[in-house]
């Protein structure tokens, strides 16, 4: 408890900074309204306006607020109009790529530990694979599926994927690495297979390097899924969510949208949290 | 051979081990010639790098000689490792820290593929011969160091193996804990009759331990003398007052200090 007050702190100069900035940025409008009408206005006037524009370049903190509270609350959760929609249609594309991507990121970094052919060639490439911009690769991706009739959840799951795999790789090699001399050496003198070894050792040692890199991983997977959703002339998805606000300079839809994703993206690492505390309790490794 | 009860339990001759490091070779043993019968207890003792933990390791397949004969039940310490004859004490407990008391002990078993009611069976018969019978479903971070180390003692006895391979394995305990440990290891050892192995940097564990003892000298690391003990088997704790056991201490300490003046 005794931490509420500095979080309360920060949090309320946050608001009064982007209220601030929100003034700043949203006063111009205002002027050059005046200005074409021929009117002077008053300084607690251009204040007022700038709060409750319709289209402003930065809205204030409670607009937001309000098209979160309109978007999951105000809609019934069919309409297009509905955040809870697009959540989902994000939440699930992006479960089903962090899925596929934590398989990979496991399977090879199974392969790489095990077998020095795999560490030599599927390393470099896989450091390769994340130094192209996302934003390059996934409209062709989408466009090579979508030739192949492949639409919808995959291609986007496929780049969510193609994000997360890469942190839980790392991780998991690591943590398959973790175990000491020591701890090898013991099972050398049960003559332990590979397989013992691996399943008694190695994956229960590496278990708190997956969850953290799990952690990592599912936020990169949230943020493929958006990135995939700007391109595909999608209808659903936060991702469409943004585009479309930014055709029509929906700013308030804009922010909505994002603050949608950061919410999103805050609740899916607290579930990976406290899976993470579950199975390490269970694991005897949370002390 | 194997079955002959008179030969070796563990036979060195004119062992050596070099470690190619990268400010040049180190002789890690040279010349070691040692021979351990069926039930000795036998220390190594001498100061620090003068070869006692590559020796055990040599013996445990866990390092591998550049020349000379090792014979573990008379046949090589690779096929002795696979065959399990021994288990292997390491200076740190070295317990997994996800599996609970019981857990840790069950490990070999799981691996040797003992059927699950031996398995409890067995984890339950050493866990009270290492006196942790109520601790079995703690973790071991819920255990102070000794008993850390006792249940690590327990993890090594509990398979069929008829050597016990044991590095400082109270190196890190004070000296009270440390006479219990000694003093339940000599039971243990009478009542399993294992041939065991014991690496210590203290002159009265040596000797009140072991029926043998082994005095090493660093640079390279060789034997400078084999001291057979002379105690009675049965030995209560002050027998450390004795005049047999002063006189053997003595012997030791002078090894020693004969290893140090050689450089
Ligand atoms: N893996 C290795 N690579 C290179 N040199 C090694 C290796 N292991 C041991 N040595 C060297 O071999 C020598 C003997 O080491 P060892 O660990 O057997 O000593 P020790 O008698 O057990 O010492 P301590 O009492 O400190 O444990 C030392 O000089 C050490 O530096
Ligand atoms: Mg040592």
């Amino acid at each position: 408890m005794r931490s509420i007050l500095p979080i309360l702190t920060v949090l309320t100069a946050i608001v009064a900074l982007w209220y601030g900035a929100a003034v700043m940025l949203n006063k111009q409008w205002t002027y050059d309204q005046a200005a074409r009408a021929g009117v002077t206005v008053t300084f607690s006037q251009v204040l007022a306006d700038t709060m409750t524009q319709e289209r402003p370049v930065l809205p204030a903190p409670h607009q937001v607020a309000k098209g979160l509270w309109d978007g999951f609350a105000g809609q019934k959760i069919t309409s297009k109009k509905s955040l809870v929609l697009h959540s989902w249609i994000t939440f699930s594309a992006t479960m089903a790529g962090f899925a596929l991507g934590t398989l990979a990121g496991i399977v090879l970094a199974v392969g790489i530990v095990h077998s020095r052919a795999m560490d030599m060639s599927v390393m470099p490439w896989a450091i390769a694979s994340q130094t192209i911009p996302i934003l390059a690769i996934a409209p062709m991706v989408i466009v090579v599926l979508a030739s192949l009739g492949i639409k919808g959840l995959i291609p986007k799951a496929i780049i969510a994927a193609y994000l997360s795999f890469f942190p839980v790789l790392v991780g998991m090699v690591k943590g398959l690495r973790a175990p000491d001399g020591m701890q090898l050496d013991l099972l050398r003198t049960y003559n332990a297979s590979g397989s013992q070894a691996f399943w008694k050792l190695r994956l229960p040692s590496s278990m708190p390097y997956l969850f953290a890199s799990l952690k990592v991983g599912v936020a990169a997977a949230l943020v493929g899924t958006i990135v995939a959703e700007l391109p595909a002339g999608a209808s659903q998805g936060l991702g469409a969510r943004l585009l479309s606000g930014s055709y029509y300079g929906q700013t308030i839809q804009i922010w909505s949208a994002l603050f949608a994703a950061a919410i999103l993206a805050a609740v899916l690492v607290l579930i990976v949290g406290v899976i993470e505390r579950v199975v390490l309790k269970r694991m005897g490794m949370a002390k | 051979m194997k079955d002959d009860v008179k030969a070796p339990v563990i036979f060195a001759k004119d062992l050596n081990l070099v470690f190619e490091t990268n400010d040049g070779p180190v002789q890690a043993l040279k010349d070691v010639n040692l021979s351990i019968e069926r039930g000795d207890f036998v220390s190594f003792i001498g100061p620090s790098g003068c070869g006692k933990t590559t020796f055990l390791r040599c013996i445990a397949a866990l390092e591998h000689p550049t020349s000379g004969t090792l014979k573990v039940n008379s046949i090589p310490p690779d096929e002795a490792r696979k065959a399990r004859s021994y288990g292997y004490v390491f200076q740190a407990a070295g317990l997994y820290p996800w599996r609970t008391i019981a857990g840790n002990v069950k490990l070999p078993l799981e691996i040797m593929g003992y059927s699950k009611a031996e398995q409890e069976e067995r984890v339950r018969k050493v866990l009270s011969l290492v006196d942790l019978e109520g601790f079995a479903k703690k973790f071991p971070w819920q255990l102070s160091g000794g008993m850390q180390q006792r249940a690590s003692i327990a993890r090594a006895l509990a398979f069929d193996a008829d050597i016990l391979l044991m590095d400082e394995p109270f190196g890190a305990l004070d000296e009270i804990v440390r006479d219990r440990l000694n003093e339940e290891l000599l039971k243990l050892w009478a009542r399993t009759g294992k041939t065991i192995g014991f690496v210590t940097h203290s002159i009265p564990e040596a000797v009140y331990l072991s029926t043998k003892i082994v005095v090493m000298s660093p640079r390279p690391g060789r034997i400078t003398d084999v001291i057979e003990s002379t105690l009675p088997k049965e030995r209560p704790l002050d027998i450390r007052d004795s005049e047999e056991f002063l006189k053997i201490a003595h012997r030791v300490r002078e090894g020693l200090r004969a290893g140090h003046a050689y450089d």
